[in-house]
């Protein structure tokens, strides 16, 4: 296969070869169930005690114990917010945003089946979050407030430390879906003053089926599953060693290369800019001084993201689109539309996302293609004359 | 990613037939840029035959080349033989679509259908006045397409009504009425069926229909093992039945009456029909 310009990292990551390396031996030889009385499994358990500190470290979390390992973000989204609620019997109300990843948003439409009432929190056309509505909809009837730290699409970052101190003071609990912004951005969940956090291994090098949850020691919830005793029975199931291990792993190399963020930064830059620079039909979404430095969306008219990425894949190139299309939705993304992205520029949206493994060549390969694919997709555009270089104008 | 089937990569990737006939005969525009795909069909038309067509189209991969297919598909044709062309006869073509993406195929066909109407001088309505009634208003779909697909398509649920037509893959609250028109069409589909053949049928021509299987199908099978059946009475849907030769007192004629005699009869007259051995 030849290479691919891999510009997806938010969608998954490649597993850093030296997280594989750590996790191989319990694919292999050290297959021992961590319960056991043999060294074994006995030992396993010790490397899973060493994981667990790793990522507390990189979650700035007080104690390891406050770390409990899941098999994904959505997991940990689901048990954060369903494992309180009981807890807070009475309590009817939750708080979340309208640009939230599917697994807050779809159990909180789940929830309000169940009676319970949400407030979804608008975003401005930059896909900031209006931060005076959240304050004027918390009561005393409100059980959990529920806000990334991060939009997967946008890369925007909320102001959750914000958030956090006028909810820290209001005594309703606070949980952050982080799976886009951790190994990103520096996260340190005293500051952020949040009761719970959701972490996916897959989005920082790690592999894919094991996550993690922060709960802030005193929290009162309970398990999604019940069963064994592993996890302090927070999460029964045998516990997926290698998995655990490797983001045991991948949390140390994300701390290390946190540090070089802005280097990361300088590319996905020079990738926006070009882009905007070439193609005055394009414009960006979302606050460009308030995102991740690995992301950038942009909205090219008059075509459609689905064909964009179909082409940009026949040169080996990888992104996504938040297009109605490329979804199997018919509509484009919520969080665009919760923007007020035009539906014209939303169809032909566009995500790069970087990692520490993009390359200034991948970058300087893309600019240089893109400009035969958009102006191809212009050619075949009904909205779009491209003898005169302009829009039809035509709306049908 | 989706499962596009070779000629759909091979169409999307370059396709044929794009851009603008100018002075074309015909024009006809379907979807907009607000549901996500747009095409609009250029026709040119030559004593009664399309000599040249061309697209545009604003859309996914599948789109393009649904609009590819059409255009290549209708050149040569005569009107009324490119009136013809359905959306599955685009799909057969492009070797298969996605479920999801059977409204690419629909476009097409409803475009084509526009550009001759409107070169037959039949005055195309913006969709505001479009016939029939728009039933979905996120994508302006109205009952008269959505009938047109399920007949056509033979589509049996509404998941299927929104693959082939987008209706209701929006906001969803015309979802109701879509199971409506669909219970609706498929009563109608399934009435049409009976009228074909599946009415009761009256004694007569039951016992007919009895002695002309038995005579035709059923004996002729027999003697070939060199038995034979004679059939004593007809009680309404019970067939008395005799076997004769080598059948009588076979260990298998229990087998025979069930797997042979009754189940042809069940074949060709009726189902539920019941064959009873007279010893």
């Amino acid at each position: 296969m030849e290479k691919i310009i891999y510009l997806d990292n938010n969608a998954t990551t490649m597993v850093d070869p030296l997280v594989l390396e750590e996790m191989l031996p319990f694919l292999r030889e050290r297959y021992g169930n961590p319960s056991s009385m043999y060294d074994l499994g006995g030992e396993v358990a010790k490397d899973i005690a060493k994981a667990r500190i790793q990522v507390a470290e990189l979650l700035g979390a007080e104690h390891e114990r406050e770390i409990v390992f899941t098999s994904c973000g959505t997991e940990s989204d689901n048990m954060a917010i369903s494992g309180v609620l009981p807890q807070n019997g009475d309590k009817k109300h939750i708080i979340t945003s309208r640009v939230e990843h599917p697994a807050v948003l779809n159990l909180c439409k789940k929830l309000e089946r169940d009676g319970y009432r949400i407030t979804y929190i608008p975003v401005d056309r930059e896909g900031l979050l209006n931060i005076d509505k959240l304050k004027e909809s918390a009561d005393n009837d409100t059980a959990i407030v529920s806000i990334m730290l991060a939009n997967n699409e946008t890369g925007v970052i909320f102001p959750v430390e914000e958030i956090g101190s006028f909810l820290k003071e209001k005594g309703i609990l606070f949980h952050i879906d982080a799976v886009q912004a951790v190994g990103k951005i520096p996260i340190d969940v005293k500051k952020l003053n949040c009761d719970m956090l959701s972490i996916s291994g897959h989005k920082f090098h790690s592999p894919k089926g094991i996550g993690a949850l922060y709960i802030k020691t005193g929290t009162k919830i309970q398990p999604l599953l019940h069963g064994g005793h592993q996890e302090k029975g927070m999460r029964p199931g045998t516990e997926n060693a290698a998995g655990i291990v490797g983001m045991g792993k991948a949390a140390e190399l994300a701390l290390k290369s946190l540090e070089r963020e802005h280097e990361i930064q300088k590319l996905r830059d020079s990738l926006e800019n070009g882009i905007l620079e070439k193609f005055p039909n394009c414009s960006l979404n979302g606050a460009k001084n308030r995102r991740v430095p690995n992301t950038c969306n942009v909205g090219f008219e008059y075509i459609e993201g689905e064909s964009i990425l179909l082409y940009l894949n026949e040169k080996n190139i990888a992104a996504s689109s938040g297009s109605a299309c490329s979804s199997g939705s018919l509509e484009p993304s919520h969080v665009l539309r919760a923007m007020g992205v035009p539906f014209t520029s939303a169809h032909g949206s566009i995500r790069f996302s970087l990692s520490r493994f993009t390359a200034k060549d991948e970058i300087d390969y893309t600019l240089s293609v893109l400009p035969e694919i958009i102006n191809r997709l212009l050619e075949i555009s009904p909205f779009w004359d491209s003898k005169n270089k302009k829009p039809t104008g035509i709306r049908f | 990613m989706w499962d596009y089937s070779d000629k759909v990569k091979e169409l999307y990737k370059n396709p044929k037939n794009v851009g603008v006939i100018e002075n074309a005969d015909a024009v006809g525009e379907e979807g907009s840029i607000v549901c996500g795909d747009a095409l609009k069909v250029f026709l040119k038309i030559k004593d009664n035959v399309i000599t040249d067509a061309k697209f545009q189209t604003f859309g996914c991969g599948s789109a393009i080349a649904s609009s590819s297919a059409l255009t290549e598909m209708i050149k040569g044709k005569t009107l009324e033989e490119a009136q013809k062309i359905t959306n599955r006869d685009i799909v057969d073509y492009l070797g298969g679509l996605p479920e999801e993406k059977m409204h690419c195929s629909v476009m097409g066909s409803e475009a084509l259908g526009k550009a001759i109407a409107s070169y037959r001088g039949v005055k195309i309505k913006d969709k505001s006045e479009a016939e029939g009634e728009i039933i979905c208003k996120c994508f302006g779909v109205t009952d008269q397409l959505i009938r047109k697909a399920i007949r056509e398509n033979n589509l049996k649920t509404v998941e299927e009504v929104t693959n082939y037509t987008k209706a209701g893959g929006g906001c969803e609250s015309c979802i109701p009425e879509l199971e409506r028109i669909l219970q609706e069409e498929l009563h109608v589909a399934d009435k049409s069926e009976k009228q074909e053949g599946k009415i009761p049928l009256s004694n007569i021509k039951r016992m007919q229909l009895v002695e002309k299987t038995i005579t035709d199908v059923i004996r002729p099978q027999l003697q070939q093992d060199g038995g034979d059946i004679e059939l004593i009475d007809i009680d309404n849907k019970k067939v008395y039945v005799s076997l004769r030769g080598s059948c009588a007192g076979c260990v298998a004629s229990n087998v025979t009456l069930k797997y042979l005699v009754q189940d042809k009869l069940r074949e060709f007259v009726e189902s539920d029909i019941e064959v009873i051995e007279q010893k």
